[in-house]
């Protein structure tokens, strides 16, 4: 429940501007706030006076003491383990060493235990492994359901999931089975008060919201990749490992996989949610052929391909290259757009990454507003020309 | 069949904008519309759909939100339930998604349940699996495409990180995603409009959706919000406008190499 405190308020206005779904007014000099309310907060934190307040239900008697550790789940694709799965696991440690509790790795799927190496060298103090051959691939019935029965066993404090297709179909299936919250596309993850501090995103990228998750463990989250930094290397530390055995039965799968069609390695060599570097091609390009060009920078960048919507609804490239609102978010150090005017949904799908550079014709393109370094010029010449330059000088870098 | 299109009424992101000075949302004169994604599904579903199929949208919210399902109406559901009660707000996504199976179980039979990608303000792809969880039926994410319905069977299209794969579902199942091929919203046409005015429409409260009252709302959500605010501004960046592409590209190597990103 949300209340005004009639004494305190002012009618400053403050929290009618800040609301972000519009449903506080002033009304004779007084804030009342309508039924679009949602209770997000954002009125709470901008009044100086203390005037509004939120007032949620106590929850006593829960002994949540018994929740330790500081786990992630594993993600394995093409027999490798995805770098976000490292990503996970270097923030799992920090928010562990500041929790003093074990950061602990769950590696879920068929003949994983030759995985181990990869994260005990790499700082985890428990390897759980949950090996099947029916956990080969991912499927969402048997995973949730191995999942559910090895948090409800081991109960950890937190669970990082990655952000990916997988993760983000994992995650809910298990928070909501357990009725446990869950925080989706985290981008900031930190301790405060003993809690789970998620930052995340929202409203396209336009404000950030710190959640906490106070009352149900574990507190969970997916990450996005390619945000946190990686586990390091270490010295060997004195790492366990607990196998559970697994029943899974997948003949009796509700949903079951058909056919899988890949795009061209030339196509899509890294996939873009991953990518350090990324170079993007737009309306621009100008036709199929022309993303050599792209590739070609790609290539000495070693960076992943991506595109636009325009581009990939013209046929150029696979749907599954497309960043941006309805294709994938992405957060690389470097981010190139090339013939990209840079609409609201493209933009929201990577205006988080690091450097954007951009190289458009039109000088007033909305790319520019968001670019670090950018040229004017017709990407059919300039990106060439870049191509041949930044090959000269990363052969001289070596 | 019946299907169910769970829908959101959304602020257009697309029309919000960043006060440069103070770096705030500037929320005024942004339109609420229905979820685009929300959509996209329920067109999936209207595509479909055949002669005795029903197309049932739901939705949670305030009551303006009657508004998007006005909208789903006049695209073509047959039936718009709002569930909206003040019991309902400060839902975080395990609270909303307890709200929508509840609707759902009180409908009674389905056979299948759409719901769009995500919703433009929350980004968090949540609400339907957990809505699937609950209902203990399967759940297929980010779907393309609906490639076939026979019997007590479906076939989708589905994205995967590297290109797409065809998957097989028994019936009942949830279905989420669905990409048009433009991003652009059609709105229907005003005799539609009319018509929809027409079709049944029903507001539900906790009263109808039985349920807990401990599982709604602010009481039921698991996470809570404790600060929102605006990202940090992005530095104006440096645009290089020269004659010749051949200068262009140098002084953008000199840059790059200077601030040390190469």
């Amino acid at each position: 429940m949300i209340i005004v405190d009639k004494e305190k308020c002012t009618g400053c206005g403050i929290c009618e501007k800040a609301c972000p779904f519009g449903a506080i007014k002033i009304v004779e000099k007084i804030a009342v706030i309508g039924d679009e309310c949602t209770l997000c907060g954002a009125c709470v934190d901008q009044c100086n006076l203390k005037a509004i307040s939120i007032q949620r239900k106590k929850f006593e008697d829960v002994d949540l003491s018994q929740y330790q550790a500081v786990w992630i789940v594993v993600e394995i694709k093409d027999d490798k383990v995805r770098n976000v799965s490292f990503e996970l696991l270097g923030k799992a440690i920090e928010l562990a060493n500041e929790l003093k509790q074990d950061p602990c790795v769950l590696l879920i799927g068929n003949n994983v235990k030759r995985f181990i190496q990869d994260f005990s060298n790499r700082g985890a103090k428990k390897i759980y492994i949950a090996e099947n051959e029916d956990l080969k691939d991912y499927h969402t019935e048997t995973y949730s359901s191995v999942i559910t029965g090895i948090i409800s066993k081991y109960k950890p404090n937190i669970v990082l999931y990655p952000a990916t297709i997988n993760g983000r179909d994992l995650a809910p299936r298990v928070a909501a089975t357990l009725k446990l919250g869950l925080t989706a596309d985290c981008t900031g993850l930190s301790i405060k008060d003993g809690l789970l501090l998620q930052t995340r995103p929202a409203f396209g990228g336009n404000i950030m919201a710190d959640i906490i998750c106070p009352i149900s463990r574990p507190q969970m989250a997916t990450v996005r990749p390619n945000v946190m930094e990686m586990a390091v290397i270490q010295d060997k530390i004195n790492t366990e490992i607990i196998e559970i055995p697994v029943k899974v039965d997948i003949q009796g799968l509700k949903v079951k996989t058909k056919e899988i069609i890949r795009g061209t390695a030339s196509e899509c060599g890294i996939p873009v949610c991953e990518a350090d570097t990324i170079v993007s091609g737009g309306r621009g390009v100008g036709s199929k052929e022309n993303f050599n060009i792209i590739e070609n920078l790609a290539s000495v960048l070693n960076a992943a391909v991506g595109a636009s919507r325009a581009a990939v609804d013209l046929g150029w490239i696979p749907k599954s290259q497309q960043v941006g609102q309805s294709g994938s978010t992405v957060s690389p150090k470097i981010y190139i757009a090339c013939g990209i005017s840079g609409t609201i949904q493209h933009l929201v799908g990577m205006k988080s990454s690091d450097i954007i550079i951009a190289i458009n014709k039109d000088p007033n393109a909305p790319i520019f507003d968001v670019a670090n370094y950018g040229i004017v010029g017709d990407l059919k010449t300039v990106v060439p020309l870049l191509t041949e330059a930044l090959k000269k000088r990363l052969q001289n870098n070596n | 069949m019946r299907f169910i299109v769970c829908v959101k009424q959304v602020p257009d992101t697309t029309e919000v904008k960043i006060d440069p000075e103070t770096n705030t949302l500037i929320r005024e004169g942004v339109p609420s519309i229905l979820n685009p994604f929300d959509q996209f599904a329920l067109e999936e579903a209207i595509k479909i759909k055949q002669e005795n199929d029903e197309i049932v949208a739901i939705s949670m919210g305030p009551p303006q939100a009657k508004k998007a399902l006005l909208k789903c109406l006049a695209l073509g559901a047959d039936k718009a339930i709002l569930l909206s009660d003040k019991a309902f707000s400060g839902a975080d996504t395990w609270a909303t998604s307890y709200t929508l199976t509840q609707c759902i179980r009180k409908i009674g039979v389905f056979n299948i349940i759409f719901c769009g990608l995500q919703a433009i303000d929350g980004d968090t792809a949540q609400v339907g699996p957990e809505i699937a969880a609950q209902l203990g039926i399967p759940q297929i994410t980010y779907v393309e495409s609906i490639e076939k319905l026979e019997g007590k069977k479906l076939e989708a299209k589905v994205q995967t990180d590297d290109g797409y794969k065809i998957v097989e579902a028994k019936l009942p199942a949830l279905i989420t995603g669905i990409t048009p091929s433009s991003f652009e919203p059609t709105n229907p046409p005003m005799m539609n409009i009319m018509k929809a005015n027409k079709k049944p429409f029903s507001t539900w409260t906790i009263d109808d959706i039985g349920g807990s009252s401990d599982n709604y709302g602010l009481n039921g959500s698991l996470t809570e919000v404790i600060k929102v605010y605006s990202p940090p501004a992005r530095q104006q960046g440096i645009v290089i406008e020269e004659e010749k592409s051949e200068a262009a590209v140098q002084k953008l190597i000199e840059l790059l190499s200077k601030d040390k990103v190469i």
